[in-house]
């Protein structure tokens, strides 16, 4: 037995000398001190590395099957769209890897909103983390980005008809807007250009991108150090060792409790994929089962649930402002409304980090901001009449007002003194 | 504050302005009668599969509902020599435009596009080809309750019979078919059933096999949780 | 390495238990995404079996049909070119077709379930090219002056015989392939299937 241990040890031993194994093992995993009071709000970060990897390897089995192609084929079918239903049928297990796909986008989309709510909840974009918060809100972006693209590729209704008003969007920048789009589509209209472009976006230029931000987020993290749900700095109170006494190392003891998430996880996931793929059309909207067909354009067209706050936000500016028409303000509003997030390590004053020893205005804005954000994101996905786009005004209002009113009222509140050591509350 | 807030979260269900607003029955469940399905894939080829494809469709597949290969070829393979191909048509789609001002649809997935905030993609289905009703200001004589203006004309005329449309805006049996009302209900089911069957093959196995999975990660959970409270015990 | 400290070794026991279960786990994971490379259901249509007509193939002619993406040639051998055979069996690397370059019904002298029917895949087992036919005998076939009739590859030199043997010191190492096959009545074949499927 202990010459397998030797051979083992020496061919480590010999990596190690050429490359920093052992040594980024330690850094990252065995001594990477991590806070030990982490609750329900912390599995979403390995959660989400949990979902990148599961659609990089449903997409690359998707991408073996699958022809960006417009054309029509013998049968009048968009060759695109034939071939997800080859896909379904045809190609051996294809079915469950295209449910795992579409299941993993929205589930991406779950548990990114949820790792943003816990920052929210304990600072954890403060300082000296602002940079870990910066690379997130560049992820969020591009994963927005990533889905608009996926999105076209099955070339049904919905996929085109949402493409084809996003990319109209941008037509509304003043000056540069219908070259831009021009440029976007590739045609003067949404086509198989289009297409082809975006299923190279999707499948190669925007993963790799997410890929690098991943890492930078991650190294970032580790330089200085998880938050935690007190908010306090765990490096204030270290042993003889160096050691933080409030941490403990993140592998075992972490590895071991985020195999328990993710097996959690698998398991909803699991009742999506094998119950209710299309989630009553919040997934897999019934319109995408219809090919897309430039000449009929369909009753009603709405972004897929994770797009809905934002698209409401868009519809609700409907007043043109310094001779420019409100479409062009509203896609302001909807950008200023994701980058803003951006600068919350700014705005924030408050001399703690964690709700739990805010005072009551912060906990009172944060609530109405998440309620605010539900229903813009229910009223995103139906028709607009003159009484919705109201509520969607004054929602759009209260999701700015949280955070342009936050330096005033960050600093106004009646904090609780934050404990010396972490607690589990 | 509370309160407006709650205000808030009740206000969108104010106004409901909703789009032509459809009643539409409920189709029977039929999946796992293999006769019924059987009946539909028979009425299908037989009415339907001559102006609409089922493009990806094989025929091998229908195995699935209890066929053999000697059944399939026999009695099914009309508009096809091989046995693994798929369900197409001869008909050409610019041709059927300009005969019938639009393309009919390929039928593969028709029952998942079709459903809807109204109800599922078979009822709407069971629903339409229940509701053709005699209409002499349409090309075809015909109209239906569920699509306005339809351009396809009432194929299951001969076993429904004729229907028109009242005063009172309901359908009214004028003149007799070769099945009685429940027959043609019945048949129409079987059809419907067919059509969801065929808009995803796999559905019934897919979740026999969801149970499994769910069985086996419950069983994971146990392990991983009891590793998990194992190695946290060196926590305080 | 073993475990002596009570605690170590309960903890041990249910690592690895649980370590079992996820590997059971990850290969059942890993099974539909490895069997979606398998040929689809496109795939195994597209390469279905073929049915032949040959009610209209007269001795001394040959016919080609397409399986699998490959040319099948169909010759119906004359009672000449069958008494040929076994004559040049000391040309031949594989006269006895002892490798296994074909079902067992066509082991034999003509390789094939009928003696006048030949059924053959046309491609070299050099390197793939598709021989041309030289049914012409003798030294007018620009071969040899003894040539039976056969086959010549036209990219290395090989040679075949009338029975798709491979003739001796050639860059062919094998005797053409036999693809399974049956008959359907006498006139009719189905290349791709046969009786024992």
């Amino acid at each position: 037995m202990s010459k397998v241990n030797a051979l083992l040890q020496g061919t480590l031993n010999w990596v190690d000398e050429r490359f920093p194994l052992t040594s980024n093992w330690k850094a990252h995993l065995a001594e990477y001190y991590a806070p030990k009071n982490f609750n329900f709000w912390y599995y979403f970060g390995s959660l989400a590395m949990l979902v990148l990897v599961l659609q990089i390897v449903t997409g690359i089995v998707l991408t073996m099957h699958f022809k960006p192609d417009a054309s029509l084929n013998a049968s009048g079918v968009p060759v695109a769209f034939a071939s997800v239903e080859y896909i379904m049928r045809d190609v051996p297990w294809g079915w469950l890897i295209r449910y795992m796909h579409s299941t993993g986008a929205s589930a991406f989309f779950v548990v990114v909103y949820l790792h943003m709510f816990r920052g929210m909840l304990y600072g954890s974009y403060r300082k000296p983390r602002e940079l870990i918060w910066i690379f997130g809100m560049v992820i969020f972006l591009l994963l927005m980005a990533e889905a608009f693209f996926g999105y076209l590729l099955p070339w049904g209704q919905m996929s085109f008809w949402g493409a084809q008003v996003i990319v109209n969007m941008f037509s509304a920048i003043p000056l540069i807007g219908p070259d831009l789009s021009l440029w976007l589509r590739g045609d003067y209209v949404v086509g198989d250009a289009t297409l082809n472009r975006f299923f190279a976006f999707h499948v190669i230029a925007v993963p790799l991108v997410l890929l690098g931000l991943v890492a930078a987020h991650i190294i970032a993290l580790h330089e200085v150090g998880s938050n935690n749900p007190d908010g306090i700095e765990i490096k204030k109170k270290k042993d003889a060792n160096g050691i933080p006494l409030d941490g403990i190392p993140f592998h075992p003891y972490y590895s071991v409790k985020d195999v328990v998430g993710v097996v959690v996880f698998l398991m909803v996931f699991s009742i999506v994929v094998f119950f209710m793929p299309e989630v009553g059309g919040y997934v897999l909207e019934h319109n995408n089962f219809f090919p897309a067909d430039p000449l009929v354009t369909p009753p009603h067209i709405a972004p897929l649930w994770y797009f809905t706050p934002y698209y409401s936000i868009l519809r609700a500016v409907t007043y043109p402002l310094f001779g420019i028409e409100a479409k062009f303000w509203g896609v302001v509003a909807m950008g200023a409304a994701t980058l803003i997030f951006a600068l919350l390590p700014w705005l924030d004053r408050s001399p703690v980090k964690s709700i739990r020893y805010r005072g009551p205005l912060y906990k009172g804005f944060l609530t109405a901001f998440i309620v605010s954000f539900i229903i813009l994101g229910y009223l995103g996905m139906l028709p607009p009449t003159p009484v919705r786009a109201i509520v969607a005004q004054i929602c759009a209002v209260i999701y700015f007002a949280f955070f342009l009113l936050m330096p005033i009222y960050s600093s106004l509140d009646k904090c609780q003194p934050e404990p010396d050591r972490v607690t589990s509350k | 504050m509370k309160k407006f807030l709650i205000t808030l979260l009740f206000a969108p269900f104010l106004a409901f302005a909703a789009g032509a607003e459809l009643h539409l029955d409920r189709a029977p469940d039929k999946s796992g009668d293999m006769a019924a399905l059987q009946n539909g894939a028979k009425i299908f080829v037989n009415y339907c599969l001559n102006c609409h494809s089922a493009s990806y469709m094989r025929y091998n597949r229908l195995e699935d509902i209890g066929l053999n290969d000697a059944q399939i070829k026999d009695n099914l393979l009309f508009a096809a020599e091989k046995y693994g191909e798929l369900m197409k048509i001869a008909m050409q789609r610019a041709e059927a435009k300009v005969w019938f001002g639009v393309a009919p649809p390929d039928l593969t997935i028709i029952a998942r596009a079709r459903a809807s905030e109204f109800g599922s993609g078979p009822d709407w289905l069971y629903t339409y080809l229940r509701t053709f009703y005699r209409d002499e200001s349409r090309p075809t004589g015909w109209n239906n309750m569920v699509f306005a203006n339809v351009g396809m004309p009432h194929v299951l005329w001969e076993l429904q019979g004729d229907q028109v449309m009242g005063e009172d805006h309901k359908l009214k049996l004028v003149k007799p078919g070769k099945l009685k009302p429940q027959e043609f209900d019945a048949v129409v089911g079987d059809l419907v059933a067919y059509l969801k069957y065929m808009g995803e093959p796999v559905a019934e196995f897919r979740k026999r096999l969801g149970v499994i999975v769910l069985i086996f990660l419950a069983v994971l959970f146990v392990f991983a949780y009891a590793l998990k409270r194992e190695y946290w015990k060196d926590i305080h | 390495m073993s475990c002596d400290d009570k605690v170590d070794c309960g903890r041990r026991r249910l690592l690895v238990a649980t370590a079992a279960v996820g590997g059971v786990a990850g290969v059942a994971v890993a099974v539909p995404f490895v069997a979606s490379m398998l040929p689809s259901e496109r795939a195994k249509a597209a390469g279905a079996p073929v049915e032949v007509d040959i009610s209209r193939l007269a001795p001394g002619e040959m016919m080609t049909v397409e399986w699998r993406g490959k040319p099948v040639w169909i010759i119906n051998r004359t009672k000449e070119q069958l008494e040929a055979l076994p004559k040049i069996d000391g040309q031949l690397a594989d006269p006895k077709s002892e490798k296994n370059m074909q079902p067992e019904y066509a082991r034999n002298e003509t390789r094939s379930i009928k003696p006048a029917i030949l059924v053959a895949i046309g491609i070299c087992t050099h390197l793939g090219c598709s021989p041309t036919e030289k049914f012409q005998t003798g030294a007018e076939s620009g071969i040899a002056a003894d040539w039976p009739g056969g086959f010549f590859c036209p990219c290395h030199g090989s040679t075949f015989d009338l029975a798709g043997r491979v003739y001796k010191n050639k860059p062919a190492p094998d005797n053409l392939e036999i693809p399974p096959y049956m008959y359907l009545g006498d006139a009719k074949l189905v290349i791709g299937e046969d009786k024992k499927a």
